[in-house]
């Protein structure tokens, strides 16, 4: 579904992803995890094609409106005046466009989606007027109404209770047996054993993509932190993808900055 | 009884049934307050209040070489503060997604040249006279090709507005949700734009290029006090707008006040009552009512 192809994305030419390759198979459910600042949210960002790589390339076997976007809460603005129907709607823009009619089975479809996330009878309340968890459960509505075939969902759980978590949890695993692909970041080591089949653990590179158990070591967590804290203000051009001279000579460049006292 | 109604006339009827160019200021005025208005509540949202005023700043050095070009001409005028507005706005745009610089930011920095400039072309070229009749209008000069002017941009406007209102709700109110289902934000932010700077170039003949912002934002910003949901926002800042702009063209006659900073003043006041009586103002605030049960 989502192949991940070497790839680098740098902000002001630091890598926060730094040649990642991995593949996220059609109808799987996978948790990404890694400590802050490890390049969790840069991944989803690239494979919706919000930032531009500055390496390697993100191949989607799916159409882009097949394709939807949870980004973290605080992305969105709550003091816009518009109602729980008029955010859960906006669900139908890949389909209808600017300008397109919204149909009986769409609004059947909204409906549908709002009474599943449990908001029935909050259609008119604006999205200001709602507490973290149940806006986070109207975009789980929009969510819903977009159908799409590959969800990425950013920290879908942060600020929740475990009531909200466990309802929306349970809506992952209805879209993950209707064979959709699901990829969240997370936090909780726990929950992604609990429930997420696969795992991806970043810190900034890769240090393991596969299955949760075999992913999920005492050696691997200690890596990812390891790696995490380093950042270097004088860091040598990196030449991983160069032919071996320049790789050659960033080595001896290294080995003779060692070597100095 | 009679005397009265004979008074209320003077006070109200009278000046426009009176004068064709009270008419005519009236219909400019009340057609802007159509469309400028809601545009303004579309600013505040999306956290721009102030970007009318940059851009209205940012109109001046075109209507400052339309005019020294054509003299007074309405056309070469507006026709120049079209063009240096998109000018600043294309441009800011441009400069915020290609370098590191927020679109304020990048906006700030382009108002403020242009408006230097502005003011140094008029100066050289005209009078003192000419610079205040340019940065605070005449609402009561509007001729008929200003009528023409004015009508135009509020039809385009209300038509673009009703056209492209899903799209612009979209990309104000979730603008990562847009980018991530492939829209292009940035056509939408723009499109918004061109009307804004219509809007300000309509305005500068009836109220001045500074004027013009006033109409704007002010009953914008009383509207986002009023209500809950963005239709019946903008609905209540173009009547606030017509409001103001009914009260201010009075009162300037009655008074002999500058049309314009008249009507603006009006729009002020009624700002004030907002944030005095409006349910998100201050008395409500204030007042200890009793808390429902659920």
């Amino acid at each position: 579904m989502v192949t991940v192809d070497n790839l680098t994305v740098s902000y002001r030419q630091h890598p926060a992803l730094h040649h990642i390759s991995g593949t996220f198979a059609r109808g799987s459910l996978t948790a990404v995890i890694g400590p802050n600042g490890s390049g969790k949210s840069t991944l989803l960002k690239s494979i919706m094609g919000l930032l531009r790589p500055a390496g390697g390339r993100v191949t989607v076997d799916a159409p882009r409106e097949r394709m939807a976007y949870l980004a973290q809460l605080t992305e969105i603005d709550r003091s816009f005046p518009l109602s729980v129907m008029g955010c859960v709607l906006l669900g139908c823009w890949s389909e209808v466009g600017a300008w397109g009619r919204i149909s009986t089975a769409l609004r059947q479809r909204v409906d549908t989606a709002i009474s599943r996330v449990g908001l029935a009878g909050f259609e008119q309340r604006t999205v200001g007027s709602l507490s973290s968890g149940q806006l986070q459960r109207v975009l789980f509505a929009r969510l819903m109404v977009q159908d799409a075939d590959l969800i990425l969902l950013d920290e879908p759980f942060n600020a929740m209770d475990s009531r909200t978590t466990a309802a929306l949890l349970a809506l992952i695993h209805q879209w993950h047996a209707e064979v959709r692909t699901v990829v969240a970041v997370l936090h909780d080591d726990e929950q992604v054993r609990a429930h997420f089949p696969q795992t991806v653990l970043l810190a900034r590179e890769l240090v393991a993509w596969g299955d949760t158990a075999e992913v999920l070591t005492p050696a691997h967590l200690h890596r990812a932190r390891m790696l995490a804290e380093a950042w270097d203000d004088n860091a040598d051009i990196c030449h991983t993808d160069e032919a071996t001279p320049a790789l050659s000579a960033s080595r001896t460049r290294q080995a003779e900055r060692v070597s100095q006292p | 009884m009679m005397a009265t109604y004979q008074a209320l006339w003077d006070a109200l009827i009278g000046p426009f049934a009176e004068f064709a160019f009270m008419r005519r200021a009236l219909v400019a005025s009340l057609a802007l307050s159509l469309s400028a208005a809601p545009l303004g509540v579309f600013l505040t949202l999306r956290r721009m209040s102030l970007l009318g005023d940059a851009l209205s700043h940012a109109v001046l050095p075109g209507v400052a070489v339309g005019f020294m070009l054509f003299g007074l001409s309405l056309t070469a005028m507006a026709i120049g503060g079209v063009v240096a507005g998109l000018l600043v706005a294309g441009l800011a745009g441009l400069i915020s997604r290609s370098t590191q610089l927020k679109e304020d930011a990048s906006l700030a920095a382009m108002y403020l040249a242009a408006l230097a400039l502005g003011v140094a072309l008029i100066s050289r070229q005209g009078s003192q006279l000419d610079l205040l009749h340019i940065l605070f209008g005449s609402a009561l000069g509007v001729d008929a090709p200003g009528l023409l002017l004015v009508a135009s941009v509020t039809s385009i406007s209300l038509l673009a507005l009703a056209a492209g209102y899903r799209g612009l709700v979209l990309e104000t109110f979730d603008p990562i949700f847009l980018a991530a289902t492939g829209g292009r934000g940035w056509l939408w932010q723009q499109g918004f734009l061109v009307l804004v700077v219509l809007n300000l170039v309509a305005g500068f003949q009836t109220l001045g290029t500074l004027m013009a912002v006033g109409l704007m934002m002010l009953p914008a910003v009383s509207a986002r006090l009023w209500h809950d949901t963005l239709s019946a926002q903008l609905i209540n800042a173009s009547a606030q707008a017509m409001l103001a702009s009914l009260a201010g063209l009075l009162l300037s006659y009655h008074f002999d006040t500058p049309s314009g900073p008249t009507i603006i003043g009006c729009a002020g006041a009624l700002y004030l009552i907002s944030l005095m009586f409006s349910p998100g103002g201050w008395l409500p605030q204030t007042l200890k009512r009793p808390h429902l049960v659920g």
